[in-house]
């Protein structure tokens, strides 16, 4: 039997959800994820064929309602359900000729700690301290990820990190395993596993996804030589949108010679000769 | 053309939904804000009319001028030493002498830097006489720095005992009669180098003697002068279980003490900041609080027959990990039962794990269960937190709490905050090894943040007043104490900041205000009657308070207990369960008086 790939990212997040918890016990009760789950597929329902005429994606509402609950760390739950809602809305609101721009996950996660820092903050701690899990992550979500055909995309991110940690340790006065340790941390796990390759907000081409995860990470580079403690995310909301509109300008512009064309070559034929 | 229409309508609509989502955490800050200000400084009399108190800033007037001095580490823990060394400015109150006034012991934690003991002369002045008496020179090379100190009168002769807790040798000091004080540790069996941030004295066995729990926060192993390794630190910083073991000391009686930890089962490894005993499911004997950085908490029921279990996690307030560095229990719905206050870190944006008030939950014949309302009773935000007393700094028959902030307040106004989390995400293999860490080159870490006195309002809500009542400072806040220093029927207060002054607020309640005292002794229980639990019933009230063997952060209160009574001319009786078991009934007992109870034989 083959598998939806439309499956994979809400299977993968739901093992590592599960594996985290059970290991660690990272759900600080159920009622955190209850709601923002909840909250983000009662929205989907509600607001999708609404506000754009197509069929309700359960699954990506899932992922990131889940995806809220483990980045988004808070004493009280209001920020889950907001966070949640914010996500699933902003697909129907945010959308530049047919396509929303932002990944709803990270753009909820950025209005959380851009606009109530006072009670949320990220992930920013390990899970734990044996590398096993961490690894089986990786590799279970680099496996899963690589079916998907989007593992290049989370591996020139990774690539890019190391290399802009470099350059980050040569200018600032942070050793570079300082400016690695990031990329170790669950954090890290699930941005790079699920955030940056998301489908629906990256740019179709194969080399120009990878390309977009390097821009991604240098304007993270950016974000973190200035200090700002949630630099992915913001690096990501504002290289997503941008990716996104330099594709439709370079697609609109390719559709455009491409009818241009055919019309010259009509033309050109019926032409009569000098 | 309607369809169009329509989703146009219905986007609209989710546009503006959208924009009032965006615009509601400003909203819930703003109304939060404006419910928990701080407020202006009143003045006395402006304090005095709304809020029936007023706080002055009184050391100097006393005669207390003590300054913390922090450690300096082996070099390798230079580039993050504020943050390493951030720790060892405790107080602990008792009267020490027997002449009815109450006296304070401050820790010191620089190698050569002094603790004092500050004699209250009765006078409105204290004097230090703590090198006179030889518990001044605790602070040396070889043997460590102070961290805190807690009395208790061990071996039952009327005079309360000093055990001093270091990253060291721990020191314990017998009264010889408030003339001296003479060291037995080695004669005690305390272990020779410990890394302890917390003790409490209670006697868990109910044998009439003492024990003493030591919580500690690096392993035994790790010599912090003398570091042949730079991979000290926590492996995790939620889930970290390679810190100190903590230690039980059985008092045997003969002026030795037995380490029973692990036939008790206190046998975990986290990094422990604060502990304190209250007897939460009622059975009489003393259960024990654990507060843990870096990961979850313990609740330690005593089951009897010198065993302990950890019921942290089935009664809620030991399943999420946080940043435990302060623990006391207190009355604060005058129900007659215990309310646990653990303060915890809030980093606006940054680690947001918040203070806990946990009210107990379980129904009759159930186990201890807890609630958090700290977020519903407005003590959930205070920075970075450490000491936390309780006590009715109005007297208006309501517990109010104090909560001293701020953890380094660097050279720099520049946060370190961006590293921290940089790193803290990390593996173990980085975060445990301090070379990994950026240095702070004199950058604060939660520095210049103002303490809280928070008032409870008696209809479940708190309001943070120290602005207004005037202790509002911005020092790296430490260990705090409440006492009646100058017997005058009002809780002072006194708050210990790393690397800062030791601060005395004089009390000044509003004279409509009535109170109640108890000075308990005990005769079959230990003689400092710690652990034994007061009642106090009045105008249909109820509330509980109990004799303190340490609690808070490095810290002890006075070992009586103080009411405030609000108006009430009367109270109806008070009920005094000590430590042996034994229940006495006091009917209408004056108000306005410290009451000298002596156990009945």
């Amino acid at each position: 039997m083959k598998l939806d790939r439309r499956l994979i990212a809400p299977l993968l997040i739901t093992l590592v959800l599960a594996g985290a918890h059970w290991s660690f016990g990272v759900l600080r009760g159920y009622e955190a994820i209850a709601l923002a789950v909840g909250l983000a597929i009662a929205t989907e329902l509600a607001t999708r064929r609404v506000l754009t005429g197509q069929p309700a994606q359960i699954a990506s509402a899932y992922v990131s309602g889940i995806s809220i609950t483990i980045l988004v760390r808070s004493p009280v739950l209001w920020p889950y359900a907001l966070g949640a809602v914010i996500s699933v809305l902003s697909k129907g609101v945010l959308r530049f000729r047919g396509r929303h721009l932002w990944n709803p996950t990270n753009l909820g996660i950025c209005a959380l700690l851009f606009l109530a820092p006072f009670a949320v903050a990220p992930l920013s701690v390990q899970w734990g301290n044996n590398v096993w899990p961490m690894l089986v992550i990786w590799i279970i979500g680099l496996n899963a990820l690589r079916l998907a055909k989007r593992a290049h995309i989370t591996l020139a991110y990774i690539a890019s990190f190391f290399a802009f940690a470099f350059v980050r340790s040569l200018i600032s006065d942070s050793t570079f395993v300082s400016e690695v340790a990031p990329i170790t941390g669950p954090m890290y796990q699930l941005f790079a596993l699920f955030m940056i390759t998301d489908p629906k907000t990256t740019v179709h081409s194969r080399w120009g996804a990878a390309l977009v995860a390097v821009a991604v990470a240098f304007v993270e580079m950016l974000f973190r030589l200035a200090e700002v403690i949630y630099a992915p995310f913001y690096a990501l909301f504002v290289v997503g949108p941008i990716a996104l509109l330099v594709e439709m300008w370079w697609q609109s512009r390719t559709a455009r010679a491409a009818v241009v064309e055919p019309a010259a070559a009509v033309q050109g034929a019926t032409a009569p000769s000098a | 053309m309607n369809a169009d229409r329509g989703r146009l309508a219905a986007r609209l609509v989710a546009t503006a939904v959208f924009v009032g989502l965006l615009a509601t955490p400003l909203v819930i800050r703003q109304r939060s804000s404006r419910s928990g200000a701080a407020g202006p400084a009143l003045g006395e009399a402006g304090a005095l009319e709304r809020y029936g108190f007023a706080l002055r800033e009184y050391s100097d007037s006393a005669g207390i001028r003590f300054t913390h001095q922090a450690p300096a580490l082996d070099p390798k823990l230079d580039p993050i030493l504020p943050w390493v060394a951030a720790y060892g400015a405790g107080v602990a109150v008792t009267d020490f002498d027997r002449d009815g006034w109450q006296d304070l012991y401050a820790t010191n934690s620089a190698i050569g830097s002094r603790n004092a003991l500050y004699r209250n002369r009765g006078d409105g002045t204290f004097e230090d006489v703590a090198a006179a008496l030889d518990v001044a020179d605790v602070n040396q090379a070889g043997t460590g720095v102070s961290m805190g100190a807690v009395w208790g009168d061990y071996d039952n002769d009327g005079y309360e005992d000093l055990l001093v807790y270091k990253w060291g040798r721990p020191e314990l000091f017998h009264n010889d009669a408030g003339r001296r004080f003479t060291v037995v540790t080695g004669e005690a069996g305390l272990p020779a180098w410990i890394n302890a941030n917390t003790a409490v004295w209670f006697d868990y066995d109910r044998d009439g003697r003492l024990d003493l729990f030591v919580g500690c926060f690096y392993p035994d192993d790790v010599d912090l002068w003398n570091l042949p390794t730079t991979k000290i630190l926590p492996e995790s910083f939620e889930y970290a279980q390679n810190g100190g073991r903590n230690y039980l000391f059985h008092n045997a009686g003969d002026g030795r003490f037995e380490d029973v930890t692990a036939r008790a089962g206190l046998t975990s490894r986290r990094w422990t900041l604060a502990a304190a005993a209250a007897d939460v499911d009622g059975d009489g004997d003393p259960d024990l609080f654990v507060a843990n950085d870096f990961g979850v908490n313990e609740l330690y029921l005593n089951e009897g027959g010198g065993r302990f279990r950890d019921v942290g996690r089935e009664s809620n307030l030991g399943r999420a990990p946080k940043s435990g560095m302060g623990a006391s229990f207190g009355d604060v719905l005058n129900r007659g039962s215990w309310t646990l206050f653990v303060t915890n870190i809030s980093e606006p944006g940054v680690l947001i794990h918040g203070n806990d008030l946990w009210i107990p939950s379980q129904g009759p014949g159930e186990g201890p269960s807890y609630r958090n309302l700290a977020g519903a009773m407005g003590v959930e935000l205070g920075g970075f937190p450490f000491g936390a007393q309780f006590g009715d700094l109005n007297n208006d028959g309501w517990l109010d709490l104090v909560v001293a902030n701020g953890f380094v307040t660097g050279e720099s106004p520049e946060s370190y905050w961006y590293d921290y989390s940089m790193v803290a995400g990390g593996h173990e293999g980085i975060i445990a090894d301090a070379r990994h860490w950026p240095a702070m080159r004199g950058r604060s870490l939660s520095g210049s943040q103002e303490d809280q006195v928070w008032l409870n309002d008696g209809a479940g809500r708190f309001q943070n007043v120290a602005r207004a009542v005037g202790a509002a400072n911005p020092f790296d806040g430490r260990a705090v104490a409440v006492a009646d220093l100058w017997n005058r029927g009002v809780l002072d207060l006194l708050i210990a900041y790393q690397r800062g002054p030791l601060l005395v607020y004089r009390n000044r309640v509003a004279p409509n205000r009535s109170w109640i005292g108890f000075a308990l002794e005990g005769k079959r229980s230990n003689r400092s009657a710690i652990g034994a639990e007061v009642r106090l019933y009045w105008d249909g009230v109820e509330q509980m308070q109990q004799v303190d063997g340490g609690s808070g952060f490095a810290s002890q209160n006075q070992r009586r207990t103080h009411f405030g009574l609000g108006t009430a001319a009367t109270v109806d009786s008070a009920l005094i369960r000590w430590p042996s078991g034994l229940v006495q009934r006091l009917v209408a007992p004056a108000v306005g008086t410290l009451h000298r109870i002596v156990e009945p034989t």
